[in-house]
């Protein structure tokens, strides 16, 4: 056991400190969210220059091969500089390692470097409607015609599609097979009119997401990922990149928001409060102990492969925090915190979805109880 | 970077979880803590020819040198056993006198602590004076208040024992007018048993969500078994979302005693406060799954949520640690 950073990562930290301090690229401009937009996706090439984009990626597809230890100290030292995410966020996380754990040469060829470079940026079709936790549910069908696959249905929560230029998707391409079982995985090219996207009004005023309505959209066969039939296995492999590591760099932020609470609490004159110190204590408690679970599970996982138990816990670690600190930022705000211009009223209303999104905490708890501690299914 | 137990350390818990489950089966448990007496000496003999009571003791003093982690390794199995031992009494006694104690103090006192032979037994808090583990057959006592961090030989000392809940362990309120001060600062021992107590409330309340979920898989009702019900598995989930996270904290501060005595203060805090919490929690939760039957003196449930309620008061409350944590975070 050893926490401190050994002298090849601390080299890798310098490294890393020293790249970010040269290239780091501002504040994003202000102005509509399309500027905003191509900033992120400028900054995405300057780091895919020097090669940082495709941290976790293998050297042989553009990546840099770093270890797990490694991409922590490079989301840290991204979090320290408060430098701006690339924008091609689900083409890097998700999109790209499918491509490469199930994709063909071909498939790797064509898609992987653009992905990279934000030339061609990535959104997620997978939700329904009708399916949220029940994933596997899904209605949105395929149907094979000579060549290719014809695609109708409707997708919701599909972050960045009015951006994006394809769609990792998620249809039934066999109803008659057992619902696991009859989903393929498409690459959907989101040019052409039988797609529209809607953007989806959420409860702080903005859309982060949108709505899909696909009638009759064309796949052809190369941009079928792993094979007719195995949808839901090579689904379940972005689902993993998308909770893998998720641990160690949502501590980071949630330290940051801690930061900000305690200054709340001091600015707002309730420091010497017994009842706001105990919950702030609670908090930081929380926050040190999602970032040290996050740690023990890198290692065990750079040791032996798969996180402990301590892994499957993170994200309910995280949400419960995150929400806990918005929820007393307003009862120390006050009105001044609930006003429609304050950050914090932003934060309590965002924070709302983290139990939700990407696996909700009531999901999560199943599967803690299936997987981890082995109990029976309900079903 | 590595948060992880080295080989050494993982031979030293599968042979603690070996040797405690061998020794401390649920039945010998169950009849120390009858008995009156909770403690067998014949079984502290063994553990001192393996040679844990010096596990944290400089070498030269007769120990093994290592650090809080070891110790915190040993702590959180004899937790998962519920062995009742003055284990925790003497290597708490022993780190006070190491980190706190004159040459001379170290010289006469550690190397019986060491072999486990003069066993040391120290103030795990104040109430109505200093209340001290496994005073009695104790040959040394470290008392930290009503006259300040000092040693006592227990000869020279007045022991009450006070009839806690616990039965595992046999607690003394000890009256002892005089005492040969320790010179040194015992802000290090004090917060490194902390996360020595720490370590065995993680250790038990991982054993009752073991009892817990074994429990829920096999008691049946309404023709499926109960951890089949979300209202069950959820809060077995929960459960393990407690031990997980009081533990990540509890190793993360037996390492900065070890390796960054400036971090301890907050990481000691931290731990103690989530150790008591999840122990009282998981354990009560415990008797939740259990239903009637946890409720039952047969049923062994009731030693661990009576353990971690008593453990809870000791070194500090959870609510305390986390004024202190609060002071620490800049508030």
């Amino acid at each position: 056991m050893d926490l401190t950073l050994t002298a090849e990562e601390q080299a890798f930290r310098d490294e890393v400190r020293a790249w970010l301090a040269e290239n780091h690229p501002g504040e994003p401009p202000a102005g509509g969210e399309d500027a905003q937009f191509e900033f992120a996706r400028q900054w995405q090439r300057t780091l895919h220059e020097a090669g940082w984009a495709g941290i976790s990626w293998p050297r042989e597809y553009g990546g840099r091969g770093a270890t797990l230890i490694e991409q922590a100290i490079f989301q840290e030292e991204m979090a320290r500089a408060k430098a701006p995410r690339p924008a091609n966020v689900l083409g890097l996380v998700m999109g790209g390692p499918v491509v490469i754990a199930h994709g063909t040469e071909e498939q790797k060829e064509r898609f992987l470097e653009p992905i990279l470079s934000a030339e061609e940026i990535w959104c997620q079709g997978f939700s329904e409607p009708g399916s949220g936790s029940d994933l596997a549910s899904l209605k949105t069908r395929a149907v094979k015609e000579d060549g290719g696959w014809r695609i109708t249905g409707q997708k919701v929560w599909t972050t960045y599609a009015h951006h994006a230029k394809w769609c990792m998707l998620l249809a039934r391409s066999d109803p008659d097979a057992p619902k696991h079982k009859g989903l393929t995985y498409f690459i959907l090219d989101m040019e052409q009119d039988e797609v529209e996207v809607r953007p989806l009004r959420q409860i702080t005023g903005e859309a982060e997401f949108n709505e899909l309505f696909i009638d009759g959209a064309w796949v052809p066969d190369e941009n079928v990922i792993g094979g007719e039939g195995n949808g839901w296995a090579v689904a379940i492999t972005t689902l993993m990149n998308e909770r893998a590591g998720l641990g160690a760099t949502a501590a980071l932020g949630l330290q940051a928001t801690l930061d900000d609470l305690i200054e709340l609490a001091k600015r707002r004159g309730r420091a010497g409060d017994p009842l706001v110190r105990d919950r702030i204590a609670r908090l930081k408690i929380a926050v040190e102990g999602l970032r040290l679970g996050a740690l023990r599970s890198l290692t065990a996982t750079m040791r032996v492969g798969i996180p402990g138990p301590e892994g499957s816990i993170a994200k309910l670690q995280w949400s419960a925090a995150n929400q806990a600190m918005t929820e007393l930022a307003l009862e120390l705000g006050g009105l001044e915190a609930l006003r429609t211009d304050d950050s914090w009223s932003y934060r309590f209303l965002r924070s709302r979805a983290n139990s939700i999104e990407g696996g909700t905490s009531d999901v999560l708890r199943n599967i803690v109880a299936e997987r981890v501690l082995g109990l029976p299914k309900l079903r | 970077m590595e948060f992880g137990f080295s080989d050494e350390q993982r031979e030293i818990k599968a042979t603690a979880r070996e040797f405690l489950a061998s020794r401390f089966p649920a039945e010998k448990v169950r009849e120390l803590a009858e008995s009156g007496n909770p403690y067998d000496d014949a079984l502290w003999g063994e553990m001192c020819e393996l040679g844990w009571p010096g596990i944290a003791i400089p070498e030269r003093y007769g120990g093994q040198g290592l650090g809080v982690v070891e110790l915190v390794i040993l702590l959180e199995e004899m937790g998962y056993a519920l062995a009742p031992s003055p284990f925790i009494s003497n290597a708490y006694a022993g780190a006070l006198i190491a980190s706190a104690g004159s040459d001379e103090q170290r010289e006469r006192w550690l190397p019986g602590i060491a072999a486990g032979t003069a066993r040391g037994a120290a103030e795990f808090t104040n109430e109505g004076g200093p209340v001290v583990g496994a005073a009695k057959g104790s040959t040394v006592l470290a008392l930290l208040t009503d006259g300040g961090p000092r040693i006592v030989p227990t000869a020279d000392a007045e022991l009450e024992r006070i009839p806690v809940i616990d039965d595992t362990r046999a607690y003394f309120r000890v009256r002892a007018e005089s005492g040969d001060p320790l010179p040194g600062d015992v802000a290090w021992a004090r917060a490194a048993g902390a996360v020595a107590l720490a370590a065995e409330s993680v250790g038990l309340a991982a054993r009752a969500l073991d009892i817990a979920t074994e429990y829920a898989k096999e008691r049946e009702q309404f023709g499926r078994p109960i951890g089949a019900y979300q209202a069950v598995s959820h809060r077995l989930a929960n459960m393990l979302w407690a031990v997980e996270e009081a533990r990540s904290l509890t190793y993360y501060a037996a390492w900065c005693a070890d390796a960054d005595p400036e971090a301890l203060p907050l990481a000691a805090s931290m731990a103690k406060a989530r150790a008591s919490d999840a122990a009282c929690s998981v354990t009560h939760d415990a008797i939740q799954t259990l239903g009637g039957i946890g409720f039952t003196w047969e049923h062994d449930i009731h030693f661990f949520l009576k353990r971690a309620r008593v453990s809870a008061q000791l070194m500090g409350t959870a609510a305390e640690h986390r004024e202190r944590v609060a002071s620490l975070v800049g508030l």
